[in-house]
């Protein structure tokens, strides 16, 4: 057995710590709003947080959570942040298929936490790691820079 | 396979991807899927949506519903896969219905064609062909509505209106709102479709307007949104297939015992192959089911596997390359010929001749092929990220032995798409498991190894243009030599040679006024599985004869744009049929010809907003490039920054795009950013290579896809404006062609150099 917090409640899983976090969300909590792409931690789109840190949950075993709180994008509107990245996303008209915006939503997040007005520069950095196949870059740039105006008000 | 039906292919028409075999073999031949073609009857050529399979269905009472309550259901029979076809359709319906958008509910239709129409969602087709007959579906609720406030009111018809979800009392004033009328409106006969009075475009409400969400939108932020690799079914397996690594191999023996001990691997199945051609069959190879992905994978990377590799072993890329270049500069089996291009060729005192190469490509939509079925009671039931559901339901009802009334498709929203999920094997192989295990639910999730090792990959080209020049250096003479292996071949085993449908994008139809054009199209074999990718073969072509008419500009030491121009000659509207475009994507020649003035104002366009001849820093140039596909019309210029060490940057594009009238604008100006940034991702560093028939690339390291730090920084979308003046265009693919012969075109500007072989890469870069 596991125990882990995700989105503030404690659950007991039964399942190898070895399992990625990515794998138990989806398959064993049935949280399927963080999303499979690569299994490599090559293209963001299964990106959670750690104790607020952006981590690939599809590279991060189960066991690397213990005593650590996990949130996914079901539960990101809870933070102020989260929540005006998710009203810029809409504003902006952001996604097109949206698979990977999950991804993308919980990096932006995360980058905002950390650097409320980020340059383009630190947006590459925090961003370059979610793949977008549709190509809603410069989208995602643009809402990324409202929703931190809209943070800060 | 118990549905087999013979086939006259030069009389098949219907379905495009097939329209090609014909000229391509000219045999009967057998084909396993029922309905996927169909043999023509003598009747009058049909076009646009009335020529598809299915047709194209305008009934109210099956695309809306109206609840007590107000709230208007409309059906969506179209796939969403990021184009916003579930909000633009049900948009059109709402309003012609005068609806509330904010009253509106979309209900994805399920695999129906002979409820739905045609439900195929690519091509750039879905608003093209659906926007007449949904707006006769919402004028048609909307008829019903007045109708039965008339008769509460005890009024003529004509002195009700309806108005943003009221019918109104014109008189009186009196309002009843949609979801009292609902009862007795839907209890009222149809009114006939000549009776319908449909808005004009001053009266539009949303159809042309930015007013309206995309419908999907907050689920997707909240993530909420259900995809095919999201189902979740009681008791369901998860499985995850090692498939035959070389296309056309299958499994020679295989040993499980490992496999089986991991923990949560609950069975290991064998999957048999098929014959060819590929069709949307399964390949084969062995399935670990397990209670959980993770455990499937584990399972499967204990497998041990023997294989036999069968024909395709040899396949290797840069072999195949010599095979293609040797093809291209053989005479061949001409397409097109208008006037004497060879004796002029033969003739000439001036002559340029170039070869423009393009890789194979991989979809890789962020989103995996995955899909979960079940089987009850002999009644299946899948949910799967499909394009073609109707196509889908053919397919696993034929895998299975089904009637097709027996199988229900449940289509979710689709994690991109790009032609991949056009394709339904991995619907059939989740179909074939559950039927292995007594129909309990079985999800089939592709990893994203499997995506990029089997999928239906964009062809391998080689491009080859020559010319004949006069003094002023245009063109007398026009060779083009286009040489791929056909998509045909995933229809027809050994299909060889361009179907019209390839052809018709961008060879054949060349829009240039030179008096004498000849293309060829040699023969050569596929392979592997090649299908549609996102604008098909406008790429290779585009990317060629963009770049090439690029090239004669230079040599005669012209501006790129005035020389275009000049290619292009007047405006004037050119018969398809005229140049041999047989195909014409689809339509009337009559209604869609070649408008080369709407040719030239893009580009005069797209030059004037990207303020074509600026003086520009070092190491900056501008590109152009035209192209017409899907009925659209598409200008791009690109500019570059090549770095001293090699290091390319875009920090700009201007596309300027005449799709005709505009539904849903906001999804247009999506769509043609999203393709600017996938052509630059294939020009920039898209490409497939074989080694010994196995695709070398296996993940995002190797198969490298644009990033946000490397993409197009700023990119302008200026869409030309219509009325219902001109019929519509597509917009999902026409942009992406357009990148790499701008952005090559753009690095020939600022640094002489020419790049012919794509992806461009490192060629840049100063060793």
């Amino acid at each position: 057995m596991v125990s882990l917090n995700i989105n503030g409640k404690d659950r007991q899983l039964d399942v190898p710590g070895e399992m990625p976090i990515l794998w138990a969300l989806r398959d064993i909590e049935h949280l399927t709003g963080t999303k499979f792409g690569c299994g490599m931690a090559l293209c963001g789109a299964c990106t959670i947080h750690l104790d607020g840190e952006p981590v690939r949950s599809c590279v991060t075993p189960v066991s690397a959570a213990a005593g650590k709180k996990i949130t996914t994008v079901e539960q990101i509107s809870a933070d102020p942040v989260g929540k005006a990245v998710q009203k810029a996303w809409l504003d902006l008209g952001v996604a097109q298929c949206g698979y990977c915006q999950a991804g993308q939503v919980m990096s932006a997040t995360a980058l905002l936490k950390a650097t409320p007005n980020p340059s383009d520069e630190e947006i590459d950095e925090a961003m370059s790691g979610n793949i977008c196949r549709c190509g809603t870059y410069p989208r995602i740039r643009a809402a990324i820079k409202q929703a931190a105006t809209g943070a800060e008000k | 396979m118990s549905l087999e039906i013979e086939l006259d292919l030069p009389n098949l028409s219907r379905r495009q991807w097939l329209k090609g075999a014909g000229a391509i073999t000219g045999l009967a031949l057998t084909i396993g899927v029922s309905g996927l073609v169909r043999a023509a009857v003598e009747e009058p050529k049909k076009f646009g949506g009335d020529a598809m399979p299915g047709g194209l269905k305008d009934d109210a009472l099956v695309f809306v519903s109206i609840g007590t309550d107000g709230i208007v259901s409309i059906v969506a029979h179209r796939s969403e896969m990021g184009q916003g076809v579930r909000t633009s359709l049900p948009m059109v319906v709402a309003d012609e219905l005068e609806a509330d958008w904010s009253k509106v509910r979309v209900v994805q239709a399920e695999g129906n064609e002979a409820r739905y129409g045609n439900q195929n969602t690519d091509g750039s087709r879905s608003i093209r062909h659906s926007f007449e007959p949904m707006r006769r579906v919402g004028a048609t609720a909307r008829h019903m509505l007045e109708t039965a406030a008339a008769a509460q009111w005890g009024v003529p018809v004509n002195e009700v209106e309806a108005r943003h979800h009221e019918v109104i009392n014109k008189r009186t004033g009196k309002k009843l709102g949609y979801g009292e009328l609902a009862t007795a409106a839907g209890k009222l006969a149809v009114p006939a479709r000549e009776s319908l009075h449909l808005k004009t475009p001053a009266q539009f409400r949303y159809i042309g307007k930015q007013n309206t969400r995309n419908i999907d939108g907050r689920k997707i932020v909240t993530g909420a949104t259900h995809y095919g690799i999201d189902t979740q079914l009681d008791g369901m397996l998860h499985a995850v297939i090692a498939r035959p690594p070389v296309f056309g191999g299958k499994v020679k023996s295989f040993d499980a015992s490992t496999a089986l001990k991991v923990p949560g691997v609950v069975k290991v199945l064998e999957l048999k192959g098929s014959n060819l051609p590929p069709l949307f069959h399964p390949l084969g190879g062995i399935a670990v089911l397990a209670t959980n992905t993770w455990s499937a994978t584990k399972g499967r990377e204990a497998l041990k596997i023997t294989w036999d590799h069968g024909p395709n072993a040899s396949y290797n890329s840069p072999a195949f390359r010599k095979t293609l270049e040797a093809a291209a500069r053989k005479p061949a089996k001409a397409v097109r010929n208008n006037g004497n291009a060879s004796a002029v060729l033969a003739k000439a005192k001036q002559k340029f001749e170039a070869e423009y190469y393009q890789p194979h490509i991989a979809h890789s939509s962020m989103e995996p092929p995955a899909a979960t079925v079940r089987i009850i009671n002999g009644k299946c039931e899948a949910w799967a990220c499909v394009q073609a559901p109707q196509a889908t339901l053919e397919t696993v009802a034929a895998h299975l032995g089904f009637k097709p009334e027996d199988v229900k498709i449940n289509v979710t929203l689709l994690g991109g798409g790009f032609g991949r999920k056009s394709k339904p094997d991995f619907v059939a192989e989740a179909a074939l498991l559950s039927q292995a295990i007594k129909g309990k639910p079985v999800k089939v999730t592709w990893t994203r190894e499997d995506d990029i090792h089997h999928d239906y990959f964009h062809t391998v080209s080689l491009e080859r243009i020559e010319c004949a020049l006069d003094e002023k250096g245009l063109p007398t003479a026009w060779l083009h030599r286009t040489t791929a292996p056909t998509i045909a071949s995933t229809f027809v085993a050994g299909a060889k040679g361009g179907a019209p449908f390839e052809l018709g994008m961008s060879a054949v139809n060349m829009p240039f006024n030179i008096p004498n054009v000849r293309v060829e199209t040699p023969e050569v074999a596929a392979h592997t599985r090649i299908g549609w990718f996102r604008s098909v073969s406008n790429i290779p072509h585009a990317f060629a004869v963009q770049s090439f008419a690029a090239e004669l500009a230079h040599r005669a030491k012209r501006d790129h744009k005035d020389y275009l121009l000049d290619l292009l000659g007047p405006a004037r509207k050119i018969n398809p049929d005229d140049i041999s475009d047989s195909w014409n994507y689809g339509e009337s020649p009559e209604r869609y010809p070649l408008d080369i003035g709407r040719m030239r104002n893009v580009i005069e366009l797209a030059c004037k907003k990207a303020g074509w001849g600026r003086n520009l820093p070092k190491g900056h140039g501008l590109g152009l490039s035209l192209c017409y596909s899907f009925v659209t019309y598409v200008a791009t210029v690109v500019e570059v920054v090549v770095a001293d060490n090699g290091e390319i940057s875009i920090p700009r594009v201007d596309l300027a795009v005449d799709c005709g009238p505009q539904v849903n604008p906001d999804r247009i100006r999506s769509q043609v950013e999203g393709a600017c940034i996938m052509g630059a991702s294939l020009a920039l560093s898209g490409e497939i290579t074989f080694k010994n028939g196995v695709a070398e690339q296996s993940n995002f390291h190797q198969y490298e896809v644009l990033r946000i730090n490397e993409a197009p920084r700023d990119i302008q979308v200026h869409i030309v404006e219509h009325g219902l003046d001109v019929p519509l265009g597509g917009i999902g693919e026409p942009a992406t062609p357009t990148i790499a012969p701008a952005l090559c075109n753009a690095i020939f500007a600022a640094t002489g150099k020419r790049i012919r072989t794509l992806p461009i890469r490192d060629q840049l870069s100063k060793a």
